[in-house]
């Protein structure tokens, strides 16, 4: 075997980087004295733009208003898959930092010739580059001579941290006005020259077929342009969006559905989960050192519901054909990946399909952005060469786009006399947490499952344990328990689509492994905390368990009908580290008072960014652990609207501090999935605390409260 | 076809449309004012927020008729870059938002509390906010941000 070494010297590229190496798809000067700057991932409400720029005017030593950011386009952005996992900074903020500093070595060269002085006499000022005897250049004078149509080498090293002027400083972000001042931004907001609007109908259950349509009271509506009919895929075109509105809604009326296939029963779902056929992965293992005999077993059942994304704005979509080639306007996380769809399901080349991103609202993982594109697409292409934009109803978007996956966790632990664990066994029953667009050889758009010729429903799969993992996200313990055994089953059957949502699996098993333990702390009487100190070796999990608890007082004296509960997690086990504290009050029906999280992402770019993301996280996930739940019978889902799918209000937001741990060595890590897991089970834990009830199953409403309750008395 | 007549951030303004259609149809489709969201369609989430007078009320279950002769007040009219309104400063200045969807409406909500209460507690201040939901988890911040633009406004 011949194998290469590596050259030592040559540090490897950032991933991202290496995959798209030219450095002009990154960044380029226009005349103006701007730079624009083209990531490949993309907006979602999390403020990655701005970090991003805030990053490269650091490097090129420029203001940052003369940062202009490209909104990525398969036309000429860098690929960089998905803006997922909280990896946009690792990935593209990487990437970008050494690209810019490669730029600015290479301009600073050619200012050296030019100027005819030594290179390291130069320096950089918001662009202008000056050397002894104030000769002067800059990045703009010299953009003609220099070309950027070449690729990156991995010789230039950015600058450390100390030299960094805005990473690390809390930067207005520039979205933001735009928003406050409502100028169209969202692609909501967009009108494109002779734009058609569509609408799509959709069954009550996934599985119906259209058996009959009746298209008279849809032809009947004015200003109709066109109906299209591909299997059970129908829809309707029309001048106006009121008049497409109209049409959909006639052409429901005149639609015949079959039954379509049987949901599980929602009141049990762990037997449900358990009872459907499924692949085992053995996810980890550790051998004790030496034997010890357990005392005794203890074993107990987590679950959580189907989590719907619930973002407030219905997806939305524009696409235009010109011939066989596709324009298509979307807020997709990832526009390489769909164009790698919508290829499959046009049978087109990824050449004729230019995808290109619009910003859109929250974006909490794979949601229907994806499946409105191709909706658009469909449709547009029944009427020639005029836009046609697409938007879901409330309805359609909590019950047709793709759920987080429910959940059955069982852990057992061995325990000896004084009850320590000697043993961990951890098992998850759950259908895989990713079916995302563009990853297979089949499409995983929803149109493409509904037409004449459909594609098979694609089953949602698990990433390995190497990128952070699926339903056994954060299944492997932190702590340093002697033994272990992490199993996964993942369904093999799919009744109910389920996709990436916020943290995959890793707020149940968050929530599974941070609430046994609180047991056992609390059946040996020893607190919580310190519990958890001790069973961790890693300095930086204990400083933020550490610096939360300082922040929360821990532990604040008992007062009837408060109670307060900790969670920690390392999202991902290779993320960001958090550690909340959750103050909580009342008997059946609980309120959450107060979260206090610790955070530590490494170097955080932007740090008022980076809070205001773990802010929304620990709100986000206490609705999720107070209030929602996918809602079904055995025919169709059931919370379609906010009624029936409540989601946390202003009046039942609890207070939220944020302590930040600053490490401007350490590579810098996303922040928006890390409070999750970590919030759930402070506030179960904190529940028990108040009630001396554990509530296993999620989410912790009252009828939950009282259930447990009557199972203790 | 009827027409309707109202003003709309200061703008005499008259549609030809079924007066049963909903306002937000109209601001958004005939008028092109799209500052107010379309969220839900059923009055439930606060995205499509304008004043209608002195109050917020949700433009997708608004019918037309009903603004006959009336002040409707959109984000648009609220301030501009130029002239913000004090709360647009403070919603800035706070960074309060993340993706930003559900603002337009927040701030109708907003600027009718402070017109008619212009020195809430932050529990007024999450009441007049709670017909308006914020999936990002960007609550708090926002009421921070209505606190400080009526202190802002109390000092002149």
């Amino acid at each position: 075997m011949n194998q290469q070494a590596p050259a030592p010297s040559q540090p490897a590229l950032p991933a991202s980087l290496a995959a798209n190496p030219k450095l002009s798809s990154w960044l380029k000067f226009s005349s103006a004295g701007q730079v624009t700057v083209s990531p490949g991932k993309v907006e979602i409400g999390q403020g990655i733009v701005t970090a991003l720029a805030q990053i490269a005017a650091d490097e090129l030593d420029i203001d940052l208003s003369r940062v202009q950011m490209i909104r990525a386009s398969t036309v000429a952005s860098p690929n960089e898959g998905v803006t997922s996992g909280s990896l946009s900074i690792q990935q593209s903020g990487r990437a970008l930092r050494h690209a810019c500093a490669e730029v600015r070595r290479i301009f600073l060269q050619q200012a050296a010739e030019r100027l005819g002085v030594d290179i390291d006499a130069l320096e950089i000022e918001d662009g202008t580059i000056s050397g002894p005897g104030n000769v002067r250049t800059s990045y703009w004078e010299l953009a003609d001579e220099v070309s950027l149509d070449r690729d990156a080498t991995s010789g230039v090293t950015p600058k450390i941290a100390t030299r960094r002027a805005l990473a690390g400083s809390s930067t207005q972000r520039i979205d933001i006005p735009d928003k406050v001042f409502g100028r169209p931004r969202f692609i909501h907001d967009q009108t494109l020259a002779g734009m058609l609007h569509g609408r799509v109908l959709r069954p009550e259950n996934a599985r119906a077929k259209l058996s009959e349509s009746s298209e008279d009271g849809a032809r009947a509506v004015a200003g109709l342009v066109a109906i299209v009919r591909d299997g059970s895929f129908a829809g309707v075109v029309s001048e106006t969006e009121h008049g497409a509105e109209l049409a959909v809604r006639a052409l429901r009326k005149g639609a015949v559905w079959s039954d379509g296939d049987p949901l599980p029963d929602e009141n049990d779902l762990a037997s449900f989960l358990k009872a459907q056929p499924s692949e085992l992965t053995v996810i980890d293992t550790k051998t004790a050192m030496s034997s010890a005999t357990a005392a005794r077993t203890i074993r107990r059942q987590y679950t959580r519901p189907y989590i719907a994304h619930a973002s407030i704005a219905p997806s939305c979509a524009m696409a235009q054909w010109d011939g066989d080639r596709v324009h298509v306007w979307t807020h997709s996380q990832g526009v390489y990946l769909l164009r790698a769809d919508l290829a499959l399901v046009l049978k087109l080349p990824v050449e004729n399909i230019t995808v290109e991103h619009m910003e859109g609202a929250g974006c909490y993982g794979h949601n229907a952005a994806d499946d409105v594109a191709l909706d658009a697409v469909l449709l547009a292409r029944a009427v020639g060469g005029r836009p046609v934009r697409v938007q879901w109803s409330r309805q359609g978007e909590m019950s047709d786009a793709p759920f987080g996956a429910a959940m059955a966790i069982e852990i057992e632990a061995d325990l000896d006399a004084q009850g320590e664990i000697l043993a961990w066994r951890h098992s998850i029953w759950s259908n895989g947490h990713a079916a995302r667009p563009g990853r297979a050889a089949q499409p995983a758009l929803l149109a493409a499952f509904e037409l004449e010729k459909p594609f098979p429903r694609m089953i949602s799969t698990n990433p390995p344990q190497a990128n952070g993992g699926g339903g056994d996200r954060n299944s492997i313990p932190l702590y340093d328990f002697p033994s272990w055994r992490i199993e996964s089953h993942r369904l093999t059957t799919m009744p109910i689509r389920t996709s990436a949502l916020r943290t995959l699996g890793g707020q149940g098993n968050v929530f599974a492994i941070e609430s046994i333990l609180d047991e056992i702390a609390a059946e040996r009487g020893e607190d919580p905390l310190a519990f958890r100190l001790r069973h961790l070796r890693d300095e930086r999990a204990k400083d933020v368990i550490r610096a939360v608890a300082r922040r929360a007082k821990w532990k604040p004296e008992k007062q009837p009908g408060i109670g307060y509960g900790i969670g920690f997690g390392r999202y991902k086990n290779t993320g960001a580290y958090c550690a909340a504290i959750a103050e909580i009050e009342g008997a059946e029906e609980i309120t959450v008072r107060k979260l206090t999280l610790a955070v530590d992402v490494g170097e955080a770019i932007n740090p008022d960014g980076v809070i205001n993301q773990i802010e929304g996280g620990a709100i986000q996930a206490t609705s999720w652990v107070l209030k929602e739940r996918v809602r079904f019978d055995r025919q169709r889902i059931t919370s379609a609207g906010w009624m029936e799918y409540p989601i946390l209000r202003f009046s039942e937001v609890p207070d939220v501090e944020v302590e930040l741990i600053q490490r401007p060595d350490i590579d810098p890590v996303g922040a928006g999935e890390a409070a999750h897991g970590p919030v759930t089970a402070a506030i179960a834990n904190a529940v028990f605390d108040a009630l001396g009830v554990r509530v296993r199953d999620l989410p912790i409403t009252r009828d939950r409260i009282i259930a447990a309750m009557e199972l203790t008395s | 076809m009827p027409s309707v007549r109202f003003r709309l951030n200061g703008v005499e303004t008259e549609v030809d449309a079924d007066p049963d259609r909903s306002l937000l149809d109209i601001l958004r489709g005939q008028l092109g004012v799209t500052g107010p969201h379309f969220g839900c369609g059923a009055g439930e989430c606060g995205a499509c927020n304008v004043i209608v007078g002195d109050r917020a009320v949700s433009a997708c279950d608004t019918p037309l008729w009903s603004v006959a002769d009336k002040d409707v007040t959109t984000i648009e009219g609220l301030g501009t870059s130029e002239q913000p309104h004090p709360l647009q400063r403070a919603f800035i200045a706070e960074q309060a938002l993340q993706c930003g969807y559900c603002v337009s409406g927040i701030l109708m909500s907003a600027a009718a509390l402070l017109k008619r209460n212009p020195s809430p507690t932050s529990r007024e201040v999450k009441e007049a906010l709670d017909g308006n939901l914020c999936r990002c988890g960007s609550h708090n911040r926002m009421v921070r941000a209505v606190l400080r633009a009526a202190e802002e406004m109390a000092a002149g």
